[in-house]
Protein backbone atom coordinates (compact mmCIF):
# COMPACT_ATOMS: atom_id res chain seq x y z
CA UNK A 1 0.00 0.00 0.00
CA UNK A 2 1.11 3.82 -0.53
CA UNK A 3 1.93 4.65 2.93
CA UNK A 4 2.77 8.41 1.59
CA UNK A 5 -0.32 9.58 1.27
CA UNK A 6 -2.13 8.82 4.26
CA UNK A 7 -1.95 11.79 6.84
CA UNK A 8 -1.31 12.30 10.41
CA UNK A 9 -4.68 11.54 12.64
CA UNK A 10 -6.54 15.04 12.28
CA UNK A 11 -9.04 15.90 14.71
CA UNK A 12 -12.04 17.79 14.39
CA UNK A 13 -12.07 20.84 16.85
CA UNK A 14 -9.68 20.65 19.47
CA UNK A 15 -5.73 20.17 18.88
CA UNK A 16 -4.20 17.12 18.75
CA UNK A 17 -1.98 15.78 21.11
CA UNK A 18 1.37 14.33 20.13
CA UNK A 19 1.84 11.24 21.25
CA UNK A 20 6.06 11.70 21.76
CA UNK A 21 7.85 15.55 21.92
CA UNK A 22 11.11 15.65 21.71
CA UNK A 23 12.42 19.40 22.35
CA UNK A 24 15.58 20.54 22.05
CA UNK A 25 17.53 17.27 23.08
CA UNK A 26 20.98 17.54 23.24
CA UNK A 27 23.41 14.49 24.40
CA UNK A 28 27.45 14.17 24.55
CA UNK A 29 29.27 10.82 25.30
CA UNK A 30 32.08 12.44 27.21
CA UNK A 31 33.04 15.32 25.24
CA UNK A 32 31.42 13.90 22.04
CA UNK A 33 28.37 15.65 21.22
CA UNK A 34 25.69 13.22 19.25
CA UNK A 35 22.81 15.35 19.53
CA UNK A 36 22.82 18.80 18.85
CA UNK A 37 19.50 20.73 20.27
CA UNK A 38 17.46 17.62 17.99
CA UNK A 39 13.12 18.22 17.89
CA UNK A 40 10.99 15.53 16.76
CA UNK A 41 7.50 15.23 17.39
CA UNK A 42 5.35 11.97 16.52
CA UNK A 43 1.65 11.89 16.04
CA UNK A 44 -0.50 9.12 16.74
CA UNK A 45 -0.90 6.65 14.11
CA UNK A 46 2.32 8.26 12.12
CA UNK A 47 5.05 6.12 10.99
CA UNK A 48 8.44 7.96 10.87
CA UNK A 49 11.27 6.87 9.68
CA UNK A 50 14.86 8.14 10.35
CA UNK A 51 17.16 7.67 7.79
CA UNK A 52 21.04 9.01 7.77
CA UNK A 53 24.73 7.67 7.97
CA UNK A 54 26.32 5.28 11.02
CA UNK A 55 27.36 8.27 13.45
CA UNK A 56 24.56 10.54 12.89
CA UNK A 57 22.83 9.74 16.20
CA UNK A 58 20.20 8.28 14.83
CA UNK A 59 20.06 5.26 17.40
CA UNK A 60 21.15 7.56 20.62
CA UNK A 61 17.99 9.51 19.53
CA UNK A 62 16.02 6.26 19.87
CA UNK A 63 17.66 5.26 23.01
CA UNK A 64 16.78 9.15 24.74
CA UNK A 65 13.27 8.48 23.88
CA UNK A 66 13.18 5.21 25.24
CA UNK A 67 15.06 6.35 28.51
CA UNK A 68 17.69 4.05 28.04
CA UNK A 69 20.28 7.00 27.52
CA UNK A 70 19.77 10.06 29.74
CA UNK A 71 19.74 13.78 27.70
CA UNK A 72 22.00 16.52 28.73
CA UNK A 73 19.60 19.11 27.91
CA UNK A 74 15.76 19.42 26.78
CA UNK A 75 12.51 18.12 27.15
CA UNK A 76 10.86 14.54 26.48
CA UNK A 77 7.01 13.98 26.92
CA UNK A 78 4.86 11.50 25.95
CA UNK A 79 1.01 12.08 25.49
CA UNK A 80 2.04 15.43 27.46
CA UNK A 81 3.33 13.67 30.59
CA UNK A 82 6.46 15.12 30.73
CA UNK A 83 9.63 12.02 31.87
CA UNK A 84 12.00 14.77 31.56
CA UNK A 85 12.44 18.22 31.13
CA UNK A 86 15.19 20.59 31.55
CA UNK A 87 14.68 23.12 34.68
CA UNK A 88 17.87 25.93 35.48
CA UNK A 89 20.94 24.00 34.11
CA UNK A 90 19.92 20.54 34.27
CA UNK A 91 17.72 17.70 33.35
CA UNK A 92 14.95 16.63 35.77
CA UNK A 93 13.40 13.12 35.29
CA UNK A 94 9.76 12.39 36.16
CA UNK A 95 9.30 10.16 39.82
CA UNK A 96 9.90 6.53 39.71
CA UNK A 97 6.01 5.77 39.72
CA UNK A 98 5.38 8.51 36.81
CA UNK A 99 8.47 6.93 35.08
CA UNK A 100 7.05 3.29 35.28
CA UNK A 101 3.65 4.60 33.45
CA UNK A 102 6.01 6.26 30.94
CA UNK A 103 7.68 3.20 29.74
CA UNK A 104 3.93 1.35 29.36
CA UNK A 105 3.09 4.07 26.31
CA UNK A 106 6.12 2.74 24.38
CA UNK A 107 8.19 -0.47 22.80
CA UNK A 108 11.32 -1.04 21.43
CA UNK A 109 12.95 -3.63 19.13
CA UNK A 110 16.54 -3.88 19.25
CA UNK A 111 19.06 -4.54 16.46
CA UNK A 112 20.16 -8.02 18.40
CA UNK A 113 16.66 -8.54 19.44
CA UNK A 114 17.63 -9.28 22.99
CA UNK A 115 15.47 -11.95 23.56
CA UNK A 116 15.69 -13.54 27.21
CA UNK A 117 17.36 -17.14 26.22
CA UNK A 118 16.16 -18.88 29.03
CA UNK A 119 12.50 -17.70 28.11
CA UNK A 120 10.86 -20.08 25.51
CA UNK A 121 9.02 -18.07 23.15
CA UNK A 122 5.60 -18.14 24.73
CA UNK A 123 7.26 -16.67 28.22
CA UNK A 124 9.25 -14.48 26.71
CA UNK A 125 5.71 -13.11 25.15
CA UNK A 126 4.36 -13.15 28.57
CA UNK A 127 6.62 -12.46 31.47
CA UNK A 128 6.26 -8.69 31.25
CA UNK A 129 2.69 -8.42 30.77
CA UNK A 130 1.98 -11.10 33.79
CA UNK A 131 5.10 -9.83 36.02
CA UNK A 132 4.55 -6.07 34.89
CA UNK A 133 1.29 -5.32 34.32
CA UNK A 134 -0.13 -7.91 36.55
CA UNK A 135 -2.23 -9.18 34.06
CA UNK A 136 -4.41 -12.36 33.84
CA UNK A 137 -1.79 -15.41 32.34
CA UNK A 138 -4.62 -16.82 30.41
CA UNK A 139 -5.57 -13.51 29.12
CA UNK A 140 -1.79 -13.17 28.37
CA UNK A 141 -1.39 -16.20 27.05
CA UNK A 142 -4.50 -15.90 24.64
CA UNK A 143 -3.08 -12.59 23.35
CA UNK A 144 0.58 -13.51 22.74
CA UNK A 145 -0.75 -16.44 20.86
CA UNK A 146 -2.78 -14.02 19.01
CA UNK A 147 0.73 -12.24 18.01
CA UNK A 148 2.59 -14.96 17.31
CA UNK A 149 -0.53 -15.98 14.55
CA UNK A 150 0.31 -13.04 13.22
CA UNK A 151 3.68 -12.83 13.33
CA UNK A 152 3.20 -16.33 11.36
CA UNK A 153 5.31 -18.08 14.62
CA UNK A 154 2.51 -19.48 16.06
CA UNK A 155 4.53 -22.94 16.06
CA UNK A 156 7.27 -21.33 17.83
CA UNK A 157 5.76 -20.75 21.01
CA UNK A 158 7.60 -23.58 22.64
CA UNK A 159 11.10 -23.07 21.13
CA UNK A 160 14.09 -21.33 22.78
CA UNK A 161 15.55 -18.31 20.80
CA UNK A 162 18.47 -20.05 20.15
CA UNK A 163 16.63 -22.63 18.25
CA UNK A 164 15.10 -19.88 16.06
CA UNK A 165 16.54 -18.15 12.73
CA UNK A 166 17.25 -14.33 12.99
CA UNK A 167 14.38 -13.41 11.34
CA UNK A 168 11.84 -16.00 13.44
CA UNK A 169 13.98 -14.27 16.27
CA UNK A 170 12.81 -10.64 15.67
CA UNK A 171 9.26 -11.10 14.64
CA UNK A 172 9.37 -12.48 18.44
CA UNK A 173 10.89 -9.12 19.58
CA UNK A 174 8.24 -7.50 17.83
CA UNK A 175 5.57 -9.69 19.31
CA UNK A 176 7.25 -9.41 22.91
CA UNK A 177 6.76 -5.41 22.61
CA UNK A 178 3.54 -5.21 21.05
CA UNK A 179 2.07 -7.62 24.19
CA UNK A 180 2.66 -5.16 26.17
CA UNK A 181 0.18 -3.00 23.81
CA UNK A 182 2.22 -0.24 23.68
CA UNK A 183 1.33 3.23 22.34
CA UNK A 184 4.26 3.66 20.17
CA UNK A 185 6.57 1.05 19.01
CA UNK A 186 10.40 2.42 18.26
CA UNK A 187 12.59 -0.09 16.04
CA UNK A 188 16.45 0.61 15.98
CA UNK A 189 17.86 -1.20 12.92
CA UNK A 190 15.38 -4.00 13.06
CA UNK A 191 17.11 -5.64 10.14
CA UNK A 192 20.91 -4.69 10.38
CA UNK A 193 21.47 -8.17 11.90
CA UNK A 194 19.95 -10.10 9.80
CA UNK A 195 20.53 -12.31 6.36
CA UNK A 196 19.25 -10.30 3.05
CA UNK A 197 16.98 -13.14 2.96
CA UNK A 198 15.69 -13.06 6.13
CA UNK A 199 15.31 -9.00 6.17
CA UNK A 200 11.81 -9.30 4.30
CA UNK A 201 9.58 -11.45 6.32
CA UNK A 202 10.74 -8.77 9.39
CA UNK A 203 9.30 -5.67 7.01
CA UNK A 204 6.71 -7.32 6.22
CA UNK A 205 5.55 -7.37 9.70
CA UNK A 206 6.37 -3.76 10.32
CA UNK A 207 4.44 -3.08 6.79
CA UNK A 208 1.53 -4.69 8.14
CA UNK A 209 1.23 -2.79 11.59
CA UNK A 210 2.03 0.64 9.32
CA UNK A 211 -1.14 -0.95 7.70
CA UNK A 212 -2.83 -1.23 11.00
CA UNK A 213 -1.36 2.32 11.97
CA UNK A 214 0.49 1.13 14.69
CA UNK A 215 2.45 4.68 15.59
CA UNK A 216 6.17 3.88 15.04
CA UNK A 217 9.38 5.38 14.89
CA UNK A 218 12.27 2.84 12.84
CA UNK A 219 15.86 3.59 12.39
CA UNK A 220 16.09 1.86 9.04
CA UNK A 221 18.45 1.46 6.03
CA UNK A 222 15.92 0.36 3.97
CA UNK A 223 15.57 3.34 2.06
CA UNK A 224 13.30 1.18 -0.28
CA UNK A 225 10.94 -0.06 2.76
CA UNK A 226 11.24 4.18 4.05
CA UNK A 227 9.70 5.06 1.16
CA UNK A 228 7.10 2.78 0.89
CA UNK A 229 5.71 2.53 4.70
CA UNK A 230 6.53 5.81 6.45
CA UNK A 231 4.37 9.11 6.59
CA UNK A 232 7.37 10.89 6.90
CA UNK A 233 11.02 10.47 6.57
CA UNK A 234 13.75 12.54 9.04
CA UNK A 235 17.38 12.72 7.48
CA UNK A 236 19.97 13.08 10.17
CA UNK A 237 23.50 13.81 9.86
CA UNK A 238 26.08 14.72 12.63
CA UNK A 239 23.65 14.85 15.56
CA UNK A 240 21.47 17.21 13.53
CA UNK A 241 18.05 16.48 11.63
CA UNK A 242 18.71 18.08 8.54
CA UNK A 243 15.46 17.72 6.42
CA UNK A 244 12.22 15.86 7.05
CA UNK A 245 9.17 15.61 5.11
CA UNK A 246 7.31 13.10 2.41
CA UNK A 247 9.61 10.10 2.21
CA UNK A 248 9.40 10.40 -1.84
CA UNK A 249 10.59 14.11 -1.49
CA UNK A 250 13.35 13.36 0.44
CA UNK A 251 14.36 10.15 -0.94
CA UNK A 252 13.95 10.95 -4.50
CA UNK A 253 14.28 14.70 -4.54
CA UNK A 254 16.52 15.61 -1.09
CA UNK A 255 17.05 19.47 -1.16
CA UNK A 256 20.18 19.29 1.14
CA UNK A 257 23.89 18.32 -0.48
CA UNK A 258 24.21 16.09 2.70
CA UNK A 259 21.41 14.37 1.38
CA UNK A 260 21.85 14.00 -1.72
CA UNK A 261 25.74 12.62 -0.87
CA UNK A 262 23.94 10.14 1.90
CA UNK A 263 21.68 8.41 -0.83
CA UNK A 264 24.19 8.32 -3.58
CA UNK A 265 26.45 6.29 -1.49
CA UNK A 266 23.49 3.60 -0.82
CA UNK A 267 22.98 3.96 -4.88
CA UNK A 268 26.62 2.48 -5.17
CA UNK B 1 41.45 -49.48 69.23
CA UNK B 2 39.75 -52.20 67.15
CA UNK B 3 38.85 -51.02 63.30
CA UNK B 4 35.54 -50.43 64.29
CA UNK B 5 35.89 -47.41 66.77
CA UNK B 6 38.19 -46.68 64.35
CA UNK B 7 35.73 -46.27 62.10
CA UNK B 8 33.22 -44.89 64.57
CA UNK B 9 35.72 -42.09 65.64
CA UNK B 10 36.56 -41.03 61.99
CA UNK B 11 32.80 -41.21 61.15
CA UNK B 12 31.90 -38.76 63.51
CA UNK B 13 34.94 -36.92 62.36
CA UNK B 14 33.31 -37.12 58.64
CA UNK B 15 29.81 -35.48 60.17
CA UNK B 16 31.12 -32.19 61.01
CA UNK B 17 33.16 -32.35 57.89
CA UNK B 18 29.95 -32.49 55.96
CA UNK B 19 28.87 -30.13 58.53
CA UNK B 20 31.67 -27.56 57.98
CA UNK B 21 31.18 -27.96 54.29
CA UNK B 22 27.22 -27.39 54.48
CA UNK B 23 27.50 -23.99 56.29
CA UNK B 24 30.01 -23.09 55.00
CA UNK B 25 28.12 -23.07 51.36
CA UNK B 26 25.09 -21.77 52.99
CA UNK B 27 26.90 -18.86 54.28
CA UNK B 28 28.71 -17.83 51.33
CA UNK B 29 26.86 -18.12 48.48
CA UNK B 30 24.46 -15.49 48.85
CA UNK B 31 27.13 -13.31 50.96
CA UNK B 32 29.14 -13.70 47.84
CA UNK B 33 26.31 -12.21 46.24
CA UNK B 34 26.46 -8.68 48.46
CA UNK B 35 29.90 -8.97 48.10
CA UNK B 36 29.81 -8.72 44.31
CA UNK B 37 27.24 -5.98 44.47
CA UNK B 38 29.46 -4.25 46.70
CA UNK B 39 32.37 -4.99 44.33
CA UNK B 40 30.47 -3.45 41.52
CA UNK B 41 28.73 -0.42 43.88
CA UNK B 42 28.94 3.18 42.15
CA UNK B 43 30.02 4.37 45.78
CA UNK B 44 33.45 3.72 45.26
CA UNK B 45 35.02 3.86 49.31
CA UNK B 46 32.51 1.11 49.48
CA UNK B 47 34.22 -0.67 46.12
CA UNK B 48 37.43 0.23 47.40
CA UNK B 49 36.90 -1.56 51.16
CA UNK B 50 35.70 -4.56 49.27
CA UNK B 51 38.20 -4.82 46.73
CA UNK B 52 40.68 -4.69 49.84
CA UNK B 53 38.68 -7.70 51.67
CA UNK B 54 38.81 -9.78 48.47
CA UNK B 55 42.42 -9.26 48.06
CA UNK B 56 43.18 -10.32 51.56
CA UNK B 57 40.99 -13.02 51.45
CA UNK B 58 42.19 -14.29 48.32
CA UNK B 59 45.84 -13.51 49.17
CA UNK B 60 46.64 -14.92 52.46
CA UNK B 61 45.89 -18.71 53.77
CA UNK B 62 42.95 -19.78 54.90
CA UNK B 63 44.48 -21.48 57.41
CA UNK B 64 45.39 -17.98 58.94
CA UNK B 65 42.37 -16.47 58.67
CA UNK B 66 41.14 -19.42 60.35
CA UNK B 67 43.72 -18.56 63.19
CA UNK B 68 42.93 -14.73 63.16
CA UNK B 69 38.92 -15.33 63.98
CA UNK B 70 39.72 -17.91 66.69
CA UNK B 71 42.47 -16.06 68.90
CA UNK B 72 41.89 -12.72 67.44
CA UNK B 73 39.17 -11.93 69.44
CA UNK B 74 40.81 -12.98 72.81
CA UNK B 75 44.40 -11.20 71.62
CA UNK B 76 42.74 -8.02 70.69
CA UNK B 77 40.04 -7.42 72.59
CA UNK B 78 40.63 -9.99 75.62
CA UNK B 79 37.69 -11.63 74.47
CA UNK B 80 36.25 -14.89 76.24
CA UNK B 81 33.56 -16.45 73.82
CA UNK B 82 33.36 -19.55 75.33
CA UNK B 83 34.21 -23.50 74.30
CA UNK B 84 31.58 -23.32 71.41
CA UNK B 85 33.52 -20.52 69.20
CA UNK B 86 35.96 -23.00 67.59
CA UNK B 87 33.03 -24.21 66.29
CA UNK B 88 31.90 -20.83 64.84
CA UNK B 89 35.00 -19.49 64.06
CA UNK B 90 35.84 -22.33 61.28
CA UNK B 91 32.67 -21.38 59.97
CA UNK B 92 33.06 -17.55 60.39
CA UNK B 93 36.79 -18.27 59.11
CA UNK B 94 35.28 -20.51 55.90
CA UNK B 95 31.99 -18.12 55.51
CA UNK B 96 34.41 -14.93 54.61
CA UNK B 97 37.02 -16.57 52.43
CA UNK B 98 34.42 -18.41 50.16
CA UNK B 99 32.57 -15.40 49.91
CA UNK B 100 35.32 -13.88 48.50
CA UNK B 101 36.07 -16.23 45.55
CA UNK B 102 32.28 -16.71 45.06
CA UNK B 103 32.10 -12.51 44.58
CA UNK B 104 34.58 -12.66 42.28
CA UNK B 105 32.81 -15.07 40.21
CA UNK B 106 29.24 -13.54 40.09
CA UNK B 107 30.72 -10.81 39.07
CA UNK B 108 32.34 -12.04 36.10
CA UNK B 109 29.28 -13.70 35.42
CA UNK B 110 27.42 -10.45 35.78
CA UNK B 111 29.40 -8.73 33.55
CA UNK B 112 29.35 -11.10 30.74
CA UNK B 113 25.65 -11.02 30.15
CA UNK B 114 25.29 -8.66 27.59
CA UNK B 115 23.99 -5.43 28.45
CA UNK B 116 21.48 -5.58 25.67
CA UNK B 117 19.38 -8.02 28.32
CA UNK B 118 19.39 -5.52 31.00
CA UNK B 119 18.02 -3.04 28.53
CA UNK B 120 15.41 -5.01 26.71
CA UNK B 121 14.33 -5.74 30.47
CA UNK B 122 14.19 -1.97 31.53
CA UNK B 123 12.34 -1.20 28.64
CA UNK B 124 9.70 -3.91 29.22
CA UNK B 125 9.03 -2.13 31.91
CA UNK B 126 10.54 -4.55 34.67
CA UNK B 127 11.92 -2.69 37.96
CA UNK B 128 15.78 -3.02 38.88
CA UNK B 129 14.89 -5.69 41.41
CA UNK B 130 12.75 -8.08 38.95
CA UNK B 131 15.00 -7.79 36.26
CA UNK B 132 18.11 -9.03 38.12
CA UNK B 133 15.86 -11.98 39.67
CA UNK B 134 14.24 -12.74 36.24
CA UNK B 135 16.34 -11.91 33.72
CA UNK B 136 20.13 -11.35 34.55
CA UNK B 137 20.71 -13.94 37.49
CA UNK B 138 19.09 -17.42 35.77
CA UNK B 139 22.17 -16.80 32.68
CA UNK B 140 24.96 -16.06 35.32
CA UNK B 141 23.87 -18.94 37.24
CA UNK B 142 23.92 -20.99 34.23
CA UNK B 143 27.37 -19.48 33.27
CA UNK B 144 29.07 -19.74 36.62
CA UNK B 145 28.27 -23.50 37.20
CA UNK B 146 32.17 -24.92 35.91
CA UNK B 147 33.50 -21.74 38.12
CA UNK B 148 31.48 -22.83 41.33
CA UNK B 149 31.82 -25.82 40.88
CA UNK B 150 35.70 -26.06 41.46
CA UNK B 151 35.33 -23.95 44.11
CA UNK B 152 32.64 -26.64 45.85
CA UNK B 153 35.36 -29.21 44.97
CA UNK B 154 38.17 -27.10 46.90
CA UNK B 155 36.07 -26.70 49.91
CA UNK B 156 35.66 -30.23 50.30
CA UNK B 157 40.02 -30.29 50.97
CA UNK B 158 40.00 -27.45 52.73
CA UNK B 159 37.59 -28.35 55.30
CA UNK B 160 40.40 -30.47 56.32
CA UNK B 161 42.16 -26.95 57.75
CA UNK B 162 40.13 -26.22 60.27
CA UNK B 163 42.49 -28.60 62.00
CA UNK B 164 44.75 -25.51 62.11
CA UNK B 165 42.23 -24.76 65.26
CA UNK B 166 41.99 -28.22 66.90
CA UNK B 167 38.63 -28.64 65.57
CA UNK B 168 37.53 -32.21 65.80
CA UNK B 169 36.65 -32.72 61.72
CA UNK B 170 37.44 -35.47 59.79
CA UNK B 171 41.18 -34.91 58.72
CA UNK B 172 42.07 -34.37 62.70
CA UNK B 173 40.60 -37.46 63.88
CA UNK B 174 42.85 -38.93 61.49
CA UNK B 175 45.74 -37.42 62.42
CA UNK B 176 45.39 -38.05 66.44
CA UNK B 177 44.65 -41.43 65.59
CA UNK B 178 47.32 -42.10 62.89
CA UNK B 179 49.71 -41.26 65.29
CA UNK B 180 48.66 -42.75 68.49
CA UNK B 181 48.24 -46.24 66.86
CA UNK B 182 51.29 -46.20 64.32
CA UNK B 183 49.12 -46.92 61.59
CA UNK B 184 48.57 -45.21 58.15
CA UNK B 185 45.04 -46.32 57.71
CA UNK B 186 42.87 -43.47 58.51
CA UNK B 187 44.59 -41.71 55.76
CA UNK B 188 43.20 -43.85 53.88
CA UNK B 189 39.92 -43.80 55.23
CA UNK B 190 40.33 -40.01 54.90
CA UNK B 191 41.34 -40.33 51.24
CA UNK B 192 38.43 -42.29 50.47
CA UNK B 193 35.79 -40.38 52.23
CA UNK B 194 37.58 -36.80 50.56
CA UNK B 195 37.17 -38.36 46.67
CA UNK B 196 33.30 -40.00 47.42
CA UNK B 197 32.40 -36.66 48.87
CA UNK B 198 33.98 -34.53 45.43
CA UNK B 199 32.27 -37.10 43.39
CA UNK B 200 29.03 -36.93 44.83
CA UNK B 201 29.02 -32.77 44.31
CA UNK B 202 30.70 -32.76 41.09
CA UNK B 203 27.93 -35.46 39.72
CA UNK B 204 25.03 -33.48 41.18
CA UNK B 205 26.71 -30.09 39.65
CA UNK B 206 26.65 -32.10 36.45
CA UNK B 207 23.37 -32.77 36.75
CA UNK B 208 22.61 -29.03 37.50
CA UNK B 209 24.03 -27.97 34.27
CA UNK B 210 22.48 -30.74 32.44
CA UNK B 211 19.13 -29.22 33.83
CA UNK B 212 20.13 -26.13 32.39
CA UNK B 213 21.56 -26.76 28.70
CA UNK B 214 18.38 -26.74 27.28
CA UNK B 215 18.75 -23.08 25.93
CA UNK B 216 22.59 -21.44 24.80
Amino acid sequence: MDGGSRKPYETDGYAVMNLLEMNGIKKAFGGLSVLEDISISVSEGEVVAIIGPSGSGKSTLLRCATLLETIDSGDISYLGKAAARTEGNGVVYAEPAELKQIRGYFGLVFQSFNLFPHFSVLKNLIDAPIKVQKREKAEAVEEAMALLRKMGIEDKKDAYPCQLSGGQQQRVAIARALALKPKILFFDEPTSALDPELTGEVLKVIRRLAEERMTMVIVTHEMGFARAVADRVVFMDGGHIIEQGDPKEIIDNPRHERTRAFLRKLER
Amino acid sequence: MTLQTMLTTLASGMLKSIMIYALTLLGSLPLGMLVAFGRMSKCAPLRLIIKFYISVMRGTPLMLQLMVVFFGPYYLFKLNLGSDYRFMAVIIGFVINYAAYFAEIYRGGIESIPVGQREAAQVLGYSRASAFLRVILPQVIKRIIPAVTNEMITLVKDTSLAFAISYSEMFTMAKKIASSQATLLPFVVAGVFYYIFNFAVAYGMERLEKRLSYYR
